[in-house]
């Protein structure tokens, strides 16, 4: 390893902050392309695959159902770190328990709007790890960070949490996704600092 | 503790997979507020024009800190990385390596991504639209089309500037425009322009993007839009009001 020994840190190294992250105030953004124009109106989420009871909800039903506030640390695998981050969405094991989630389904394939899509082992999105959020900071999410309606999985680095969000499907294989096949690791543990595919 | 067959001088066989040890041979100005910095690495395989090498510091505390460039240098430069490291103010990183002398050395892995890339087997027009040190990626790929395709394919350059002394590269710019009658450079300056200033002088918009890209739309352009996220939402969303299909707008912000 080299040291280097002129460099002085500026920046504090927060307990908070997994390996190689910094702490941003900002909010930046990151994504593959234009910005999908997404309305309330047209949005529905599809809850398909290994379920019972394939569900879709229109924007004023998925209101109806139990919101929870969180507030949580967000991890963006180009290094920056947010802190305490309140959203408020609705939890999948909720969305699991309505659909009716086979105990065959091994993974949750996210599907956006833009054709995006992201891969999440099943017990990374159950016992409270996962929700599908609707307001940020006590707002209606912004088109750039995946209004309408975004996934939330904040213990994974946040390529994860798949903005746009049109489709959860309930499958019993791996099916990697959109940066998943583009050199980004697999599973995306920041505290293991699983940045690309060969981490 | 030294684990026999472990030893960390083993270079890995996978640049990607590991950090190798670069060496600074060469730095310039590639604008008044971005360096570029040249590295040798003693691994080195070809990056696509776009992708990013990451960066590692060490300082003798322990603490390290990590940042993304991305490579400006056309994958047929072999052996060794250009980067444009733009000067942040406040910076943690950006200071140390535009203080770096050459013979100096840093830690490095990459190439990284799988999107945002362009190479000459992708057909059709390219579109190139980069705000500020954004252009520095975008840079890579003209420079790949000039060392790997040099086709008669439409190509153009769009570069948005606070002022001229923040436009990268002009020189070779301006070669390759002369090089190439089917590439055309077109700069326009946000904040302020030399008194004879020609061109544009104002934000990217959809009257200059229908005046300069709209030109070779119809010809299914491959567009790449890099730099700040205000600038690639607004530039994004107005050529897809201009009717560019989505499925071909590649998109890179800094955060």
């Amino acid at each position: 390893m080299i040291i280097n020994d002129d460099f002085e840190p500026t920046r504090g190294r927060d307990k908070r902050l997994p390996p190689g992250q910094y702490e941003t105030r900002d909010f930046p953004v990151l994504s593959l392309g234009p910005t999908p124009e997404v309305s309330t109106d047209e949005w529905k989420l599809e809850i398909s695959g290994l379920v019972d009871h394939p569900l879709t909800f229109s924007w004023e039903e998925f209101l109806t159902l139990p919101i929870e506030e969180v507030k949580k640390d967000i991890h963006c695998v180009t290094k920056w770190s947010k802190f305490d981050t309140q959203w408020e969405g609705v939890s999948l094991d909720e969305l699991m328990r309505r659909a009716g989630v086979s105990e065959r389904a091994t993974h949750l394939i996210a599907h956006s709007h833009d054709g995006y899509s992201t891969n999440l082992p099943i017990e990374d999105v159950t016992g409270g790890k996962a929700w599908v959020a609707v307001r940020y900071e006590g707002e209606e999410i912004a088109a750039e960070h995946g209004g309408p309606a975004r996934l939330l999985v904040p213990h994974l680095y946040f390529w994860k949490s798949a903005k746009w969000l049109k489709k959860l499907e309930f499958v019993d294989h791996d099916i990697p996704g959109f940066w998943e096949v583009r050199g980004y690791h697999n599973y995306g543990d920041p505290w293991q600092e699983q940045r690309y595919t060969f981490d | 503790m030294e684990i026999p067959g472990k030893n960390s001088a083993t270079p890995s066989t996978d640049p990607r997979r590991s950090w190798q040890e670069a060496t600074l041979v060469r730095s310039s100005m590639a604008a008044g507020n971005v360096k570029t910095l040249v590295f040798r690495v003693p691994l080195w395989i070809p990056h696509q024009s776009g992708q990013h090498y990451d960066i590692r510091l060490t300082s003798p505390s322990g603490y390290q800190a990590e940042r993304s460039y991305s490579a400006a240098s056309a994958p047929e430069e072999r052996d060794v990385i250009e980067l444009g490291v733009e000067i942040l103010e406040n910076g943690e990183v950006s200071p140390y390596l535009w203080k770096l002398p050459e013979g100096g050395q840093i830690e490095i892995r990459g190439p990284i991504g799988g999107h945002f890339v362009w190479t000459h087997d992708m057909p059709g027009p390219l579109v190139l639209i980069g705000g500020g040190s954004g252009m520095v990626p975008l840079m890579s790929m003209l420079r790949h089309f000039d060392r790997a395709d040099g086709s008669g394919r439409p190509i153009i350059f769009l570069v948005s500037a606070r002022n001229l002394d923040r436009v990268l590269y002009k020189e070779e710019l301006k070669a390759l425009e002369a090089k190439y009658p089917n590439l055309s450079v077109i700069i326009t300056l946000t904040d302020e322009a030399p008194p004879e200033w020609q061109g544009y002088r104002r934000r990217v918009d959809g009257g200059m993007l229908r005046e300069t890209v709209g030109k070779v739309r119809e010809g299914m352009p491959m567009t790449y839009i890099c730099g700040p996220t205000g600038f690639v939402e607004a530039v994004s969303r107005e050529l897809v009001a201009e009717g560019f299909a989505p499925h071909l707008i590649r998109t890179e912000r800094f955060g």
